[in-house]
C-alpha cells in the first residue's frame, strides 16, 4: 500500500472523473443554450458558440487555478478582493445597465460581471483570513470577517443584484459555520438578526427595484396574475411540468421555442432542459451535480490544511447554493432572484468563475500529496 | 484509499495550526453539510417528480393551450333565394371585435379603454367578458363595427393586448323589410339557447336564426364552424397559423315565394295592419305571405341595446308578429264556406231547401240578427252564400250542432297547426263541447252554437289556415301542407335537393258538394257581396267576411274608435275553372270584407295572372314547373 504513496500522481482517476463530470454538465448546458437560441440573433456569434468560447476561457482559468499553488494564490487574496471591489465601484458609476440594474463592465465586444468574480475573491479572502491565525472570540471570528464581506455585499446589492448578494451571504455563513461558531455567538447573531430585521427589511425592500418586489410578491402566489408578475414562475413551472417523464426532445420544448419562457438561456435554462429532457434527464443532471458536489466535499474533507479545507468548503457552498436556489426558483420553491445555474446557464463571467473555482478545488486535492514531490 | 486516508491524517498533524480536535469538528460539520445538502436535493427531486410525473399531464395541457390561441372560423350562412332565384338573404363582410381573456393584462383597464374608444357601455363589455366560457377562446364583444372603429382599434393595438378585430360575414337582407316575417332574422345565440341540445356544438358569439325561416331552418342554413389555431408567443405575437378545420358554409334555401307577388301583397296592405297569404292550392306552395306592420331584419340582426329592443317589443302595432301565421281572428262569414260543405255532407240541409230570413233568428228569448236588417226572404244554400245570409247559417248551425261543425272544421284544418315551416305558429280555436269543457270547465251553451255558425264567438283562425281552407275547397277537398321551402342546396356536395310536397289528405265529401259551393263562391264575386273583386282578366271565386271585434257596436262606422272596428276578410281562388292560386286578405279594423279586403285580393290575383302569362318560369297549365335557377341578383 505504501508504495503507491511514493508515486507522484499528477493526474489520477479521481481527476478524470472530476473533469468528466464538469464536461458532461457543460455539454448539457451548451445543448440547452443552443436549443433556446438557435433561431435567434445572438449578436457576433450564435450563443452556443459564444458559450463554447467562454468555456475555453474557463478551461484556461481552470488549468491556471489547478496548477498555481493555492498557498501562493491565497497570499494574493486581499489585493484580488481589493481589485474586485474597485471593479464593483467602477460598475456602479460606469457600468452598462440592463433591465434596471448596472452589473456589467464593457470590454470590447464583451461584458463582464464583476459580481461573479467577487464571490471567488470573497472565498479566497475568508479562507486566507481564517487559516492565517487561530481566530478566537466572536470579534475575530464573526465581526472582522463580516466587515470584510460588507463592502462587497453592499456594492453588489446597490447594483442591484439580489442573487449574487444572497450567494455572497451564503458563502460567508457557510464558511463561518464550518470554522465553527460558539453557540453563544450564534445565538447573539440570531437575536441581532431578528431585532434588526424590520429595519433591514425596510431598507432592503425600499432599495429593491419594482420588478424585484414584484417577483417576490409573485412567489407568494404565482397563479394570481398569469399575465403579470407571476408570469416567469408560472411559465417556468409549465415548461418543467410539461416535460413529463421523458421530455419533449431536444428543440421540442414548446414553452421554450415559442418564447413563453423568458431568459431561457440564462437563469431559466434548467426549465428548458427539464422541458426537453423530462424527469429522466433532470434526474441525470441532478445526479451529475450531486456527484460533483460530493467529490468536492471529499476534497474538502481530505484537504491538507485549513486553508485548503476552507477554500474547498467555500467553493462547494457557492456551487451548491447556486444549484439549489436556481432549480428551486424554476420549480417555484424559491422566489425568482436571478441566480444562474453553474456550468449550464449562458454567461461568460459566471462560467469562467465557476470553472476557475473548480480548478482551485482540484488544486487543493492535488496539494494534499505535495509532501511527496 | 486507506493509505491516503492515513497519510492525510499525518499531513494534518504535520501542519501545526490545524489542530486535530479542530479537524474533527470540521469533519463533523462537513457531515452536517452533506446531510443537509442531500436533504435539499431530495426535496428538489420530489418537487420535480411532482411537477413532471405526477402533474405532468396537466402542465402538458397548459403548455399546449399556451402555444396556441384557438380562433373559431365562423361559417357563412346559407343563402336564401325566392322561387325564381332572386336573392333574399346573403352575407356581407363586417368587422367584429374579439377579446381573449388569457392575453388581457388588466381587465378593468381594458373595459375602460374599449368603452372610451368605441363608445360602448362598460357594463355590457364586462358582462361579455365574465360570461361562462374558455379563457383562451376569443369572445365577441361587438359586431358590425364601422371601418372607422376597426381602424381605431387597430391603431391602438399595442395598448390593447388580447384584443383583435376579425373580418366576418354578416347576415344581410337586400330587400330590407321585404318578407321580413318569413325570412326572420339572426342574432347571437342566447345563454338559454346555448344550454339546449339543438344548439350543441355552438358557442358564445355564434349567430343563429332567431325568427322566421332563419330560425326554423337554422340547422340547414347555419353551417359548421371551423377552427384555426394561431401559435402565439408570450408577447401575443402571432407566429404561425394552422387551420385545423375549415368552416363549412350552410345550405342554400330556395323558397316557394315569388318576390314580385310578395312585393305587391305588401304594398297592398300599405300602412294598415293585416295579412295577405297567397298559395298554390295544388301543392301548398306559398306564393306570398305578407304581414303588416313589419320590420327591417337588417336592424334586428344587429346587436340591439335593451332600449331599442324595448321599443320594438312594446310597439302597439306588434311588428314582430307574423299576422299570417300567428294572428288569430274570428273568421266571420268566411266560416260559412266550411259550414256550407258541412251542411251538404252531413245532410243537415239539402241543396235547394230554403230557410226564411226576416232579418233575425230567435233562439230562446234572444234574437240573433242578420247583417241585413230587412232580411233576405226565402234563401237556399247558393243564395245564402252569395248574399251571406246569417239566418240561413244560424238555422243549419242550430240543426247540426257544434260538434258536427267542429268535425268539419277540423277536416279543413281549423283549430290545428297547418305545419308551415315557421316557428311559433298559432292554431286558432275550433270549439266543441269537449273543447269548452276542457278549456273553460263549463258546459257548452246552445246559444254559442248560433254565434259559431257565422264564425263568431269562440271560433278563431289564422289567415294562413283560411288560405289553406279555401285552397282545399278550390282543389276539391285535396289539401297539402303549406310550405315555404321547395329546395335545399347542399353546399358541400352541390346537390340541389327538391323537397317533396306533403299531402295532408282529402276531405271526405262528394265532388258534387264542392261544385255547388264553388258555384256559389263564384257568384259571390259576380253578383254577391264581393263584386268589387270582379276582374276582367280572370274568373275569381271568393267569400267575404266581417269579423266583429267588439260585441257592442251601433251607429255609423266612422264614429267607432278604430281599434273596435271590424276586421275585413276575403278568401278567394282563381281561376274558378282550374284554380291556381288561393288568396286570403285580412285587413284589421277596416270594416266590411267586401269593401276593404276583396279589392286587394283582386289586385293580387290579377298580378299573379299577368306574371304567369308572361313569365317563362311558370307556363300556363304548369305553373309549378321548376323555377329557373338564375344567377342571384340583388334586389
Amino acid at each position: 500500500m505504501m508504495d503507491q504513496l511514493t508515486e507522484v500522481r499528477r493526474f489520477d482517476s479521481f481527476d478524470l472523473r472530476y473533469v468528466g463530470l464538469i464536461l458532461a454538465i457543460l455539454g448539457l448546458g451548451v445543448l440547452s443554450i443552443h436549443s433556446v437560441t438557435y433561431d435567434q440573433q445572438g449578436g457576433v456569434a450564435p450563443y452556443y458558440l459564444k458559450q463554447l468560447m467562454w468555456i475555453s476561457l474557463g478551461a484556461g482559468a481552470f488549468l491556471v487555478m489547478w496548477v498555481w499553488d493555492y498557498h501562493s494564490l491565497a497570499r494574493l487574496a486581499y489585493p484580488a478582493y481589493a481589485l474586485v471591489l474597485l471593479m464593483l465601484l467602477f460598475v456602479l458609476f460606469e457600468g452598462r445597465a440592463s433591465k434596471g440594474a448596472q452589473r456589467w463592465i464593457a470590454l470590447g465586444p464583451f461584458s463582464f460581471q464583476p459580481s461573479e468574480f467577487a464571490k471567488l475573491a470573497l472565498i479566497l479572502v475568508l479562507a486566507h483570513y481564517y487559516s492565517k491565525a487561530p481566530r478566537r472570540g466572536w470579534l475575530q471570528r464573526v465581526i472582522l470577517p463580516g466587515l470584510l464581506m460588507l463592502p462587497g455585499l453592499l456594492l453588489i446589492l446597490k447594483q442591484p443584484d439580489l442573487g449574487s448578494g444572497l450567494s455572497f451571504v451564503a458563502v460567508f455563513v457557510v464558511m463561518l459555520l464550518m470554522v465553527g461558531v460558539r453557540s453563544q455567538a450564534l445565538g447573539v447573531m440570531l437575536l441581532f438578526s431578528v431585532m434588526l430585521f424590520p429595519f433591514v427589511w425596510e431598507g432592503v425592500w425600499g432599495s429593491l427595484h419594482d420588478y424585484q418586489r414584484q417577483r417576490i410578491m409573485a412567489f407568494i402566489n404565482p397563479d394570481y396574475d398569469p399575465g403579470g408578475k407571476g408570469y416567469h414562475a408560472l411559465q417556468s413551472k409549465i415548461a418543467i411540468g410539461s416535460g413529463e417523464l421523458t421530455g419533449k426532445g431536444l428543440f421540442g420544448g414548446t414553452q421554450t421555442q415559442l418564447k413563453f419562457l423568458p431568459e431561457g438561456h440564462t437563469d431559466f435554462v434548467f426549465a428548458v432542459y427539464a422541458e426537453e429532457w423530462g424527469f429522466l434527464g433532470v434526474f441525470v443532471l441532478l445526479a451529475l451535480f450531486v456527484t460533483l458536489i460530493w467529490l468536492s466535499l471529499e476534497i474538502a474533507s481530505k484537504a491538507k490544511d485549513q486553508l485548503g479545507a476552507l477554500l474547498a468548503v467555500g467553493i462547494v457552498s457557492m456551487l451548491s447554493f447556486c444549484v439549489v436556489v436556481n432549480i428551486g426558483m424554476t420549480v417555484g420553491m424559491f422566489p425568482i432572484v436571478g441566480i444562474p445555474l453553474p456550468l449550464v446557464s449562458y454567461g461568460g463571467s459566471a462560467t469562467i468563475t465557476t470553472m476557475a473555482s473548480l480548478g482551485l478545488l482540484l488544486n487543493v486535492k492535488r496539494r494534499r500529496l505535495s509532501l511527496f514531490y | 484509499m486507506v493509505g491516503i486516508e492515513v497519510q492525510n491524517v499525518g499531513d494534518r498533524m504535520a501542519s501545526g495550526n490545524y489542530a486535530e480536535n479542530e479537524s474533527d469538528d470540521f469533519h463533523r460539520r462537513l457531515m452536517v453539510l452533506r446531510v443537509g445538502l442531500l436533504l435539499v436535493v431530495a426535496l428538489l427531486s420530489l418537487r420535480l417528480w411532482h411537477l413532471q410525473v405526477w402533474d405532468g399531464a396537466y402542465y402538458l395541457d397548459l403548455s399546449k393551450n399556451n402555444r396556441t390561441r384557438q380562433v373559431l372560423l365562423e361559417p357563412a350562412r346559407g343563402l336564401i333565394y325566392d322561387r325564381n332565384g332572386v336573392l333574399l338573404a346573403n352575407n356581407v363582410p363586417s368587422f367584429s371585435l374579439y377579446v381573449t381573456l388569457d392575453e388581457v393584462k388588466d381587465r378593468e383597464q381594458l373595459i375602460g379603454q374599449l368603452s372610451d374608444l368605441l363608445d360602448l357601455d362598460p357594463v355590457l363589455i364586462r358582462k361579455k367578458l365574465t360570461a361562462k366560457g374558455g379563457k383562451s377562446l376569443p369572445r365577441k364583444i361587438k359586431d358590425r363595427m364601422t371601418l372607422h372603429d376597426a381602424v381605431l382599434i387597430e391603431s391602438h393595438r399595442l395598448e390593447l393586448s388580447g384584443v383583435m378585430v376579425q373580418v366576418e360575414s354578416q347576415r344581410n337582407y337586400p330587400g330590407g323589410g321585404m318578407a321580413a316575417h318569413l325570412l326572420g332574422y339572426v342574432g347571437e345565440i342566447s345563454a338559454d339557447q346555448l344550454e339546449r341540445p339543438e344548439f350543441s356544438g355552438l358557442h358564445q358569439g355564434s349567430v343563429v336564426g332567431q325568427y322566421g325561416i332563419e330560425k326554423f331552418f337554422d340547422r340547414h342554413v347555419r353551417g359548421q364552424a371551423g377552427q384555426k389555431n394561431v401559435e402565439v408567443d408570450a408577447h401575443g405575437n402571432e407566429k404561425r397559423e394552422v387551420v385545423v378545420e375549415h368552416p363549412q358554409a350552410g345550405n342554400d334555401l330556395y323558397l316557394t315565394i315569388d318576390v314580385r307577388l310578395q312585393k305587391v301583397a305588401e304594398d297592398l296592405l300599405g300602412s294598415e295592419s293585416g295579412a295577405i297569404v297567397a298559395l298554390d292550392p295544388t301543392n301548398g306552395d306559398i306564393w306570398a305571405m305578407a304581414s303588416r306592420p313589419g320590420f327591417d331584419p337588417n336592424v334586428l340582426s344587429r346587436e340591439l341595446t335593451p332600449k331599442q329592443w324595448g321599443e320594438i317589443v312594446q310597439d302597439e302595432g306588434h311588428p314582430l308578429t307574423n299576422r299570417a301565421s300567428q294572428g288569430q281572428y274570428p273568421p266571420g262569414s268566411t266560416f260559412k264556406v266550411p259550414m256550407a260543405v258541412a251542411a251538404l255532407e252531413s245532410e243537415t240541409m239539402a241543396q235547394y231547401s230554403t230557410v226564411s230570413c226576416n232579418g233575425g233568428y230567435q233562439f230562446g228569448n234572444r234574437i240573433y240578427r242578420d247583417w241585413k236588417a230587412v232580411g233576405h226572404g226565402a234563401v237556399a244554400l247558393h243564395d245564402a252564400l252569395v248574399h251571406s245570409c246569417d239566418v240561413y247559417f244560424y238555422t243549419i248551425g242550430q240543426r247540426m250542432g257544434i260538434d258536427v261543425m267542429a268535425e268539419y272544421g277540423k277536416e279543413f284544418g281549423l283549430g290545428q297547426d297547418t305545419g308551415i315551416e315557421l316557428p311559433s305558429e298559432r292554431s286558432g280555436i275550433m270549439p266543441s263541447t269537449v273543447w269548452k269543457q276542457k278549456a273553460k270547465n263549463t258546459a257548452w251553451l246552445p246559444g254559442e252554437t248560433i254565434s259559431a255558425a257565422i264564425g263568431q264567438g269562440y271560433v278563431t283562425v289564422t289567415p294562413l289556415q283560411m288560405a289553406s281552407l279555401i285552397g282545399t275547397v278550390a282543389n276539391n277537398g285535396v289539401s297539402y301542407r303549406p310550405r315555404l321551402v321547395h329546395a335545399v342546396m347542399d353546399r358541400t356536395t352541390g346537390n340541389l335537393q327538391e323537397l317533396l310536397t306533403v299531402p295532408r289528405g282529402k276531405i271526405k265529401a262528394k265532388p258534387e258538394t264542392f261544385r255547388i259551393v264553388k258555384d256559389a263562391l263564384a257568384d259571390v264575386v259576380t253578383k254577391g257581396t264581393a263584386t268589387r273583386a270582379k276582374s276582367s282578366l280572370v274568373t275569381i271565386a271568393g267569400k267575404t267576411g266581417t269579423a266583429q271585434v267588439a260585441a257592442l257596436q251601433t251607429g255609423p262606422e266612422e264614429s267607432i274608435p278604430k281599434k273596435f272596428r271590424d276586421h275585413a276578410w276575403f278568401v278567394a281562388f282563381a281561376p274558378v275553372e282550374s284554380p291556381k292560386i288561393a288568396v286570403v286578405v285580412l285587413s284589421e279594423h277596416m270594416g266590411h270584407g267586401g269593401a276593404a279586403a276583396a279589392p286587394l285580393a283582386k289586385e293580387l290575383i290579377e298580378t299573379f295572372i299577368k306574371l304567369n302569362l308572361s313569365a317563362p318560369a311558370a307556363t300556363p297549365g304548369d305553373p309549378t314547373a321548376k323555377p329557373a335557377r338564375q344567377a342571384s341578383e340583388p334586389l
